[in-house]
């Protein structure tokens, strides 16, 4: 059915074919007659990765294949939800091995982006924690591979941003967890330097992530908030929750119900809301326990926040710099962006351990997620960010572009040809081609 | 345990409603006509939650299979939910009558040959419940789309009756009219959002309905309103509408 569709940061919106499936016979039946398409899950994704002239939504096709309740492993079509599989898992005493900021992404959007987590630099990216996936290529055969089976398949296809066909089953190695809480630390930094001393020294926390006040200048640049978690344990929690440590009371949820006009997001009522933050925090340092909902998912709590931004929409920039280059690269870009005023509500630091793969986004270093509102002067602005990150060689998170140059993404992505020349060999005809795929030119 | 028989189980009301009352620990008996789609099914909602889910072979046209389908139930259920239907192709139908007999027949006798028999062993138990899923398309007819309405008029018009001869046994008999709903049977449509209903917004409808005894139910409230509206535009100006 022919709609506007648009990802999270409602830029860019095209009108499409949006498709779907409940069978793989179905899947592949529309594979077989559609001459280019892309997957799409939850359209979480910021920009233009899961949009194309026509789009095939996994939504429907999302039902669990099998949960083996004491080896902690989930089967299933790579449609469904990760907040439907919390629902599953966690009064079993189970959690998803990493998680993205939010639970409303389906599982085969989790693998195309190899999505990260607050414990990357513990437990690594998503696809590390699968065991098998199953794609329906472009030959039309939906094919089994995993780290050691049609390993091309499955290298093209974790990170490969659904380039590879459309993935229809994964299965995935969960977490085992004794409560559904979650004891976080949060702790000051008045600046760039004691924030990146605190990451340091809290390596080996299982969850780190900062927030940070990008609108500071001066001795104040880098200020920011350190927020550390520990999944809890069943003696750590007060008497009242452990007769049912894994239940959580249900909240309410609020709505943003249409797009806000873009005035009311500038840069006084972000400093507004920066300062308030910061100063919420009286003690230097505070430990308390919240539910893995609060703690993982903040914005899930308020739906369709991304209208805040109003019609125009905006985008999310996220990078990441190599260790070597990160504080002398981020000093410069948090200067650029306050000089410019272009402050970011959410502005999130945290630093990455290793990471292997093609087209993976982390690397071993800091990575900042900035949300901009689009306006006129925006995406010059953010060209010259790119010239900073590439030049420290780093790179941009392609799940969250919208507006990236080819010659940034080759530069950026050293495996970048490795990938496209397996991508050759498993679809010579270029079937599965996104927005991004066509602006960013990925092709041999 | 309770159980609930669900006969068109692979539809997309069907399968929510199975979610509805599994969370509150009913049994599920699934009935439908394509196995493959409901092994699936099976796995999924046995994943989901600790109750027996059966997977039962249902055909709602062959009529003379119906007696033996009931009597091979594994379970007795307290309810019995009726979701099978065809929408089907209305200009195919007006000159193609293997297309009209499949619409009568998957949204009308299929139904009353299936309840009839329900009926009367809840009738005799004095217990149980009957479920049915109508349509607003059963109102008034449209060139659009009699074929299907007229089918669902008269399922709306028998579970009505039904409901009235067992009231006298206790036996409640719901009429769901769910508007809108996005399902596959709508997939290829272009639906107005505020008038149209998830499957989990039916399901939930339909488990009230159930708590509460209800007689005739529209998921959202809205389509009673429109419906009100619909049946009072009168038929000389109603017949020159281009619906
Ligand atoms: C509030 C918020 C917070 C976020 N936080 C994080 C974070 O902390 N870390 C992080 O890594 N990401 C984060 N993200 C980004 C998000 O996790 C990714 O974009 C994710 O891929 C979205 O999944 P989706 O199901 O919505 O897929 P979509 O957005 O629809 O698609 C994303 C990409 O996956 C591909 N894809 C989806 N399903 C399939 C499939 N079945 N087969 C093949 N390809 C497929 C699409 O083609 C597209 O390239 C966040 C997003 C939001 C909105
Ligand atoms: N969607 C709407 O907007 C809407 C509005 C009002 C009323 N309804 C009614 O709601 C009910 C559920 O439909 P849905 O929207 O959930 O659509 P759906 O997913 O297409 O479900 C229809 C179901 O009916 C089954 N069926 C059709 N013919 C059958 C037969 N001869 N024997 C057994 N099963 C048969 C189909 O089984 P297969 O999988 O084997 O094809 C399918 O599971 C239907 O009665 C429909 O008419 C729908």
């Amino acid at each position: 059915m022919k709609k506007l569709l648009a990802n999270w940061g409602q830029y860019p919106a095209l009108e499409a074919n949006e498709l779907s499936f409940r069978t793989p016979a179905e899947a592949a039946q529309i594979v077989a007659s559609e001459e280019q398409l892309i997957a799409r899950g939850a359209g979480r994704c910021y920009g233009d990765a899961s949009l194309a002239a026509t789009v095939l939504s996994t939504l429907q096709y999302n039902k669990i294949r099998a949960f083996d309740k004491q080896q902690g492993i989930f089967d299933c079509q790579a449609g469904i939800t990760l907040d439907e599989v919390l629902e599953v898992i966690l009064p079993w005493g189970w959690f998803l091995p990493v998680t993205p900021g939010t639970k409303f992404i389906t599982v085969g959007g989790a693998v195309a982006s190899d999505v990260h987590g607050k414990n990357h630099h513990s437990d690594g990216s998503f696809c590390q924690h699968v065991e098998v996936l199953e794609v329906l290529t472009a030959s039309g055969q939906v094919l089994r591979c995993s780290p050691y089976e049609n390993t091309t398949l499955f290298e093209t296809t974790c990170g490969g941003m659904g380039l590879s066909g459309i993935i229809t089953r994964v299965r995935f190695r969960l977490k085992k967890i004794e409560t559904a809480y979650i004891r976080q630390t949060q702790q000051k930094a008045a600046n760039l330097e004691q924030i990146f001393r605190l990451f340091e020294e809290n390596r080996q926390a299982t969850y780190s992530v900062a927030w940070i006040d990008c609108l500071q200048k001066g001795r104040h640049l880098g200020r920011s908030i350190l927020m550390l978690g520990e999944h809890a344990r069943v003696d750590e929690l007060p008497q009242k929750f452990r007769k049912d440590p894994l239940q959580i009371r249900e909240k309410k949820k609020l709505s943003v119900p249409f797009n806000l006009p873009a005035f009311t997001l500038n840069s006084y009522s972000i400093k507004a809301f920066n300062w308030a933050f910061y100063h919420k925090l009286r003690a230097q340092q505070r430990t308390d326990l919240t539910d893995y909902d609060t703690y993982f998912y903040p914005l899930d709590f308020v739906h369709h926040w991304n209208r805040m931004y109003g019609k125009r929409g905006f985008v999310q920039y996220q990078f990441v710099l190599p260790l070597a280059g990160s504080y002398e690269g981020l000093r410069q870009i948090l200067e650029k962006i306050s000089q410019k005023g272009m402050g970011s509500f959410l502005a999130v630091l945290k630093l990455f351990g290793p990471q292997a793969g093609l087209l993976s986004f982390p690397m071993e270093g800091y990575t900042l997620a900035l949300d901009f509102p689009v306006r006129p002067d925006l995406f010059p602005f953010l060209d010259e960010l790119d010239d900073t990150v590439h030049r420290l060689g780093g790179r941009i998170y392609l799940s969250k572009d919208a507006r990236m140059k080819p010659e940034k993404f080759l530069q950026g992505y050293a495996r970048a040809n490795e990938f496209l020349d397996k991508l050759q060999q498993l679809d010579p005809a270029q079937k599965f081609v996104s927005l991004q795929r066509k602006r960013l030119h990925l092709s041999t | 345990m309770n159980y609930i028989l669900l006969l068109g189980a692979t539809s997309d009301m069907a399968f929510a409603t199975a979610k509805e009352f599994a969370k509150r620990g009913w049994g599920l008996l699934l009935a439908a006509r394509n196995q493959e789609q409901l092994a699936v099914l099976k796995t999924d909602l046995e994943a989901r939650y600790e109750v027996p889910v059966y997977a039962l072979p249902f055909e709602a046209r062959q009529f003379s299979s119906h007696e033996a389908f009931l009597a091979g139930l594994p379970h007795q259920p307290l309810v019995t939910a009726l979701f099978f239907g065809y929408l089907g192709d209305q200009q195919k139908a007006q000159d193609d009558w293997q297309e009209s007999s499949r619409i009568i027949e998957a949204n009308y006798t299929g139904a009353v040959s299936i309840l009839n028999l329900v009926a009367r062993q809840y009738e005799q138990q004095k217990q149980g419940a009957i479920i049915g899923v109508s349509s607003v398309a059963g109102e008034r007819g449209r060139k659009s789309n009699y074929l299907y309405g007229s089918a669902k008029a008269g399922l709306t018009a028998y579970l009505s009756g039904l409901r009235n001869r067992l009231q006298a046994s206790g036996v409640p008999v719901i009429t769901i009219k769910p508007g809108f709903v996005a399902t596959r049977m709508t997939e290829h449509l272009n639906l107005p959002k505020p008038l149209t209903a998830s499957p989990r917004q039916v399901a939930e409808a339909i488990y009230k309905a159930y708590q509460k005894k209800k007689n005739v139910v529209y998921v959202l409230p809205v389509w009673r309103l429109i419906m009100q509206n619909i049946r009072m535009i009168p038929e000389p100006v109603f017949k020159k509408m281009n619906l």
